[in-house]
């Protein structure tokens, strides 16, 4: 078999093939098909002004999809993702509207408790080797707690509010939600933090040396410690870029609305899950793709606004979410599966 | 032939507790050669190269590295004297394609931002596996989707890229089919071309013979004899690895009394 030429075998791997072995096939598929839907049913929805706005639900969800991606492709989950959003926001309105914090210096104690955060899960994880799924469900619950407890115990109501009047509000709002205007529309510019966190995760993925670790330890982590790769340093700076993310988008949503409520973000880390999933990650790890994860958001972005474009009943959302989870899975089962048999 | 084989172990002994693992066994590799150490299951194959690739450390005996006594304290001393052990395992990531398995945690980088050098590490495993006669269709494409001598050959092909002077292959071709275990031998042979010392650990004397210099055969611990190729017939490895005696007992054991031949017979 060694005699056979090159040439020979590699015919079969023309450029569609290359195309379909790409782990965002599913999720690309899937977005055309959305698009053209609700393109059919609302001719608005196609309209630049309709792009923005389905693109604004898309960003905040797509820059935490990307984060989890990374952290499924390294082979473990981060249910405390969601609640964390809120954590921070809290943290960020709480200290400037009630201790008189500059709203810059309450962001950076947000960012340094979601650090801890992500810190905690990461060690928890390697050190125990529980499975993520419980350690983060454990932080998910006990955040969910403090969330309310402490929102209770400051505020006696449950939302924390009046962020507009704190100094530096208008300078973090304008770099985190403002809008920047293109073409006479304008656009979120949370929607560029997201291409931007898109960008960056793909580098990190695709042309450094700890992306290829990444699709290790998910991949194989016993076989990634025994070449040297440093897993544990790995699994914890991922779940640190997953409490990052959190905080960014923590601190978007409460600069946006200015008031936080004690449950934001609860239920939203499973979206984050099935985003990532929808855009090729495998549940058991090693393999994913970030601009995947950013298409899965996408999706969800133009099916939540779509729905109301389209003048039905916003509650039919998690119906049709449901059955493009199940379609996208099995599309990228299927192409995969094909592709590797192509392969051999 | 003035030079000192890279690795020898003369009168090696391990024990586990009470468990005699291995005793008073001598053996040696030059650099070009191959060593076939053969044996049956619980022969002491394992425990060998786990002293020889640094796993262990012998309890009696000697073990020389370049002719000087040494005393690995680990499996990264031994791959930092060169000798690189590929396990039946491979250590490879099978949804990872071969050449960021090729340099898994060790890869190469460039510039300020310590980017990988992605076309520098395709290119250098093309090289390295072409220099092993390995022809991979595609570097791109998963390890998952090779066969299984593909795959030890890419092993292989990684430690002979990343400085190995003496291989140690443990069972490389016990799961392989006929076709594919030829695959193997054949990069066996090509290393050994290349300067490497060989040692090849099989329970199949039909796949030692063909390549092996000299031959260690293992039997409950012990030595049962050390041969040089041209000492040796195939016919007697595969007598003494069976145990000799043992076979021809099993032999009239299981030999049947003259009967007509069962079904499908």
């Amino acid at each position: 078999m060694t005699t056979v030429t090159a040439d020979e075998r590699i015919a079969g791997t023309g450029l569609a093939r290359r195309l379909l072995i790409r782990p965002e096939l599913g999720s690309v598929v899937g977005a055309v098909a959305v698009f053209a839907f609700f393109s059919a049913e609302a001719p608005v929805f196609r309209s630049a002004d309709g792009v923005a706005n389905w693109l604004d639900p898309a960003s905040t969800l797509g820059i935490m999809a990307v984060a989890i991606a990374l952290l499924m492709i390294g082979g473990e989950f981060d249910l405390s993702a969601g609640v964390l959003t809120g954590t921070t926001g809290l943290v960020l309105v709480t200290l400037a509207t009630r201790y008189g914090w500059n709203v810059w210096a309450a962001m950076a104690a947000g960012l340094v408790l979601a650090l801890a955060v992500g810190f905690a899960n990461g060690v928890l994880v390697v050190r125990t080797r529980l499975p993520s799924f419980i350690v983060t469900l454990g932080a998910f619950l006990m955040l969910q707690g403090l969330n309310l407890g402490v929102t209770k115990a400051l505020t006696g109501t449950v939302q924390v509010s009046g962020l507009r009047r704190a100094e530096g509000y208008e300078g973090a709002r304008a770099l985190l939600a403002g809008s920047v205007t293109v073409g006479g529309v304008d656009f979120r510019v949370a929607i560029f933090w997201w291409i931007g966190v898109t960008a960056l995760a793909t580098w990190i993925l695709m042309r450094t040396r700890a992306g290829n670790w990444i699709f290790a330890v998910g991949g194989d982590e016993r076989v990634a410690r025994a070449v040297g790769v440093p897993a544990a340093r790995t699994k914890i700076a991922l779940f640190m870029g997953t409490a990052v993310a959190a905080w960014l988008v923590g601190s978007i949503m409460a600069l946006r609305f200015t008031s936080v409520q004690a449950s934001a973000g609860i239920g939203q880390e499973f979206v984050y899950i099935i985003a990532a999933v929808i855009g090729g990650c495998l549940l058991t790890g090693g393999y994913g793709s970030a601009i995947g994860a950013s298409i899965g958001a996408m999706i969800f972005g133009m099916a939540d606004k779509g729905i109301v474009f389209a003048g039905w009943d916003a509650d039919w959302f998690t119906f049709f979410l449901g059955g493009m989870l199940l379609l996208a899975t099995l599309t990228n089962r299927l192409v995969r599966r094909y592709a590797e048999e192509v392969r051999r | 032939m003035t030079a000192p084989p890279l690795l020898e172990v003369r009168d090696i002994g391990k024990t586990f507790g009470g468990v005699i693992a291995l005793r008073g066994v001598s053996t040696l590799v030059r650099a070009g050669e191959v060593t076939c150490v053969l044996g049956d299951n619980g022969a002491g194959k394992s425990t060998l190269i786990k002293i020889l690739a640094g796993v262990h450390q012998q309890d009696t005996g000697e073990y020389l590295v370049d002719g000087a006594p040494v005393r690995l304290t680990g499996p990264r001393e031994a791959l930092d004297r060169g000798i690189a052990t590929v396990h039946q395992d491979l250590a490879m990531i099978p949804l990872m394609s071969v050449w960021r398995n090729f340099f898994l945690g060790s890869e190469p980088v460039k510039g300020p931002l310590r980017r990988l050098d992605v076309a520098r590490a395709k290119r250098v495993a093309r090289e390295e596996l072409r220099a092993m006669g390995i022809d991979i269709r595609d570097v791109d494409q998963p390890v998952g989707t090779l066969s299984g001598g593909e795959r030890q050959s890419v092993a292989i092909a990684r430690a002979v890229h990343f400085g190995a002077r003496v291989l140690i292959l443990d069972e490389p071709t016990s799961a392989l089919g006929v076709k594919q275990a030829g695959v193997v031998l054949r990069y066996i042979a090509r290393a050994r071309d290349r300067g490497l010392g060989v040692v090849f650990i099989t329970h199949n004397p039909h796949h030692a013979h063909p390549v092996g210099d000299r031959f260690l055969v293992l039997n409950r611990g012990t030595s049962l004899g050390h041969y040089d190729r041209d000492a040796v017939t195939r016919e007697k490895l595969t007598t003494l690895m069976a145990g000799g005696a043992e076979l021809d007992d099993l032999a009239r054991e299981l030999d049947r009394p003259a009967s007509p031949p069962g079904p499908g017979a």
